[in-house]
């Protein structure tokens, strides 16, 4: 047997422990129900156009063509109070309202002027923070989430033992290359099912028809990042899980780790506006997953860009792959007490066998 | 040519300390070899650089001539000397798991799996996350993890530490098994009866050197002193006058004495059949305790 057969076997198990763990079942169940809760339930609940009641007969069709909802009856002002339509339009002409300005109304009655935009392709402030903000979150949670379950796992087999039988099987890269494939497979696949749930959502609500298409190519531009992004750190987690022996040290040694994951999120997240930073972020290994996408999204980088940075993510990516599989077999088999990452990476003890 | 797990002068050392120096010995296909030492004597070493969990500073270790290799390894059987197995996995997955893992298809590792479930008697249990089991059971689980890809070498760091004596002997039938099929088995032991009971051949190390190997019977005969015990009807004190006798112990009609060189056991014999009856008379062989004692000292 190979190391990819073997690779497979391990990934194969992580996945199915994974699938079982009723944290995990319970805790993606929650974001997608979180993904339909927060696209449809305001559709729900704002949703509809508003309905009217009129006495006069002749704003009738002005109404109807705006797609609103009109009674004509003889008192429209009791209709609103009883809660029967939500507005009313009397002489003047006046809109009746119980609480809030009933926005479609009003704008049926008024004539807007013409609004010519002088950068049509700019991106609203807001949306362009939520995006930015989704963006690092996605990537900060999946990767400090994901990352700490491949080092609880590395280190259960040290501290179970399980290790040596393990060891004595098949080779080292095996066990690693598979905690990482598995890993990347639960996380990507945890994101593009929440994705893909938000995306219905929005599209079935009519809510994000707008927003999708100036998405897509940063959409499609993340993903990439992500792989790679997520490989590189995952290395890093494997090889903290490696250098101790219990599951309760792993904050302590993982703070390096947990340090190059926080702190691209929060400089993604505040430092947006400034350019020259997010353009060097852009292109420095651990915030180029977020940050690169975001200035896509933003149109604001060039063509040539993403895949300069992604090339350089992804030789960053193997370089540290292969940094942590050397942390990794220098410590993996030192049982006594916590390995230091100078002594682990020291440790030639696999290279001899 | 018998096949023969062989290591030729292994050595080892952890910095300053030297933890196995010139280490030589057989594992002999089809025997059950205990490996007795104290702690720290390098017994756990020698196990892990066999599988290739260390390295040898010097010396190789081969299997039918050949030196190890990690495809090689890939048969062998090992029973490390801390026990570990997936606390939160069923018995029965983890055992599939590993041997698929050696290289079995997903049938035959599904098979041997049950095979050893029902011959260990964890039939009701395979089911269960290893942790809900009893430390009995996690320990026959464990066995069945060292033996479920059908390994043509065994190598077990204290198999029998933690069983009782009922599973003891479940556990010596199912290895009794393996080495009828040919399979060379190194165990080591801190119970040195159990040892006497079940091995073979022995290697005793000490201080990372190995003090003794070969067929137990033949070390038994060759570190038996000319010592002999006489029981006889009356009182055993004129033994004291024998010639070429020396007493190392006398309770009335019992007595154990050594003898000199040139003395013959038989004179001694026929003396005491002179003086009345004799109920026992014959060399003592010692024990593997002294045996380790006498080697080790």
């Amino acid at each position: 047997m190979n190391t990819s057969a073997a690779t497979r076997l391990v990934a194969g198990r992580e996945l199915k422990v994974k699938l079982r763990d009723k944290t995990f079942v319970f805790s993606t169940l929650f974001f997608l129900l979180f993904a339909v809760g927060a696209t449809v339930l305001p559709a729900m609940f704002g949703g509809g156009p508003s309905s009217v009641a009129v006495a006069d007969e002749s704003l009738a069709p002005k109404l109807r063509e705006a797609g609103l909802k009109v009674r004509v009856v003889a008192d429209p002002e009791r209709l609103v109070r009883d809660g029967d339509v939500d507005a009313a339009v009397v002489a003047g002409p006046q809109v009746l309202a119980m609480t809030d300005a009933p926005g479609d109304v009003v704008r049926a009655l008024s004539t807007e002027p013409e609004v010519r935009l002088l950068d049509p392709d700019a991106v609203e402030p807001v949306v362009g923070f939520l995006v930015a903000f989704v963006f690092a979150m996605v990537f900060f949670f999946t990767s400090l989430t994901f990352g700490l379950q491949i080092a609880q796992s590395v280190t259960e087999e040290k501290q179970t033992r399980m290790v040596e039988i393990l060891v004595a099987a098949v080779p080292v890269r095996a066990l690693l290359a598979g905690k990482v494939l598995a890993g990347g497979i639960l996380a990507l696949a945890q994101v593009a099912l929440i994705a893909l749930v938000t995306i219905v959502g929005a599209q079935l609500t009519d809510g994000g028809s707008d927003l999708l298409p100036v998405l897509a190519p940063a959409l499609v531009w993340f993903v990439p990042f992500f792989v790679f992004g997520f490989v590189m750190l995952a290395a890093l987690w494997a090889a903290v899980g490696a250098l101790v022996n219990r599951q309760e040290d792993i904050g302590g040694a993982s703070t390096p780790v947990q340090l190059v994951v926080m702190l691209p999120f929060f400089a993604v997240i505040f430092l947006r506006d400034n350019a020259l930073v997010m353009t060097i972020m852009s292109y420095v290994p651990f915030s180029s997953p977020t940050a690169m996408p975001v200035r896509l999204f933003d149109g604001d980088a060039a063509g040539w860009e993403p895949f300069v940075s992604l090339a350089v993510l992804a030789i960053s990516a193997a370089v540290t792959l292969a940094a942590g599989a050397r942390l990794y077999e220098g410590s993996l088999l030192r049982t006594n007490g916590r390995t230091s990452w100078a002594s682990a990476w020291r440790d030639r003890e696999m290279q001899r066998l | 040519m018998t096949t023969v797990l062989h290591l030729e002068a292994v050595s080892r050392r952890f910095g300053e300390r030297q933890v196995l120096q010139d280490v030589t010995f057989d594992v002999v296909a089809g025997r059950m070899t205990g490996f007795v030492g104290a702690n720290g004597a390098g017994k756990t070493t020698t196990m892990r650089i066999i599988l290739g969990v260390l390295a040898a500073d010097a010396g190789t270790v081969t299997w039918q001539g050949t030196p190890l290799t990690r495809a090689v390894r890939r048969g062998f059987g090992y029973m490390p000397e801390e026990r570990g197995l997936y606390p939160k996995m069923t018995v029965r997955d983890q055992l599939i798991y590993l041997s698929r893992l050696h290289g079995l298809g997903p049938g035959t590792a599904k098979r041997n799996a049950e095979a050893l479930i029902e011959r260990l008697s964890l039939g009701e249990r395979a089911g269960d996350p290893l942790e809900n089991l009893s430390l009995g059971n996690q320990q026959r689980a464990q066995i069945a993890a060292a033996l479920v890809h059908e390994p043509e070498v065994l190598v077990l760091d204290e198999p029998f530490s933690g069983l009782d004596p009922l599973a003891v002997d479940t556990v010596v039938a199912v290895l009794r098994e393996r080495t009828a099929r040919g399979v060379p088995v190194l165990f080591s032991s801190h119970q040195l009866d159990v040892v006497e009971r079940l091995c073979d051949d022995l290697v005793i190390i000490a201080g990372g050197q190995i003090r003794a190997a070969g067929p137990r019977q033949h070390l038994r005969e060759s570190y038996a002193q000319p010592r002999y015990t006489l029981h006889v009807d009356g009182d055993a004190g004129w033994l004291r006058d024998e010639l070429g006798v020396s007493l190392v112990d006398l309770d009335g009609p019992r007595a154990v004495f050594d003898l000199a060189g040139d003395a013959d056991d038989q004179t001694i014999l026929r003396n005491a059949l002179s003086r009345g009856p004799v109920r026992s008379f014959g060399p003592v062989t010692p024990s593997l305790a002294e045996i380790f004692r006498e080697v080790t000292r």
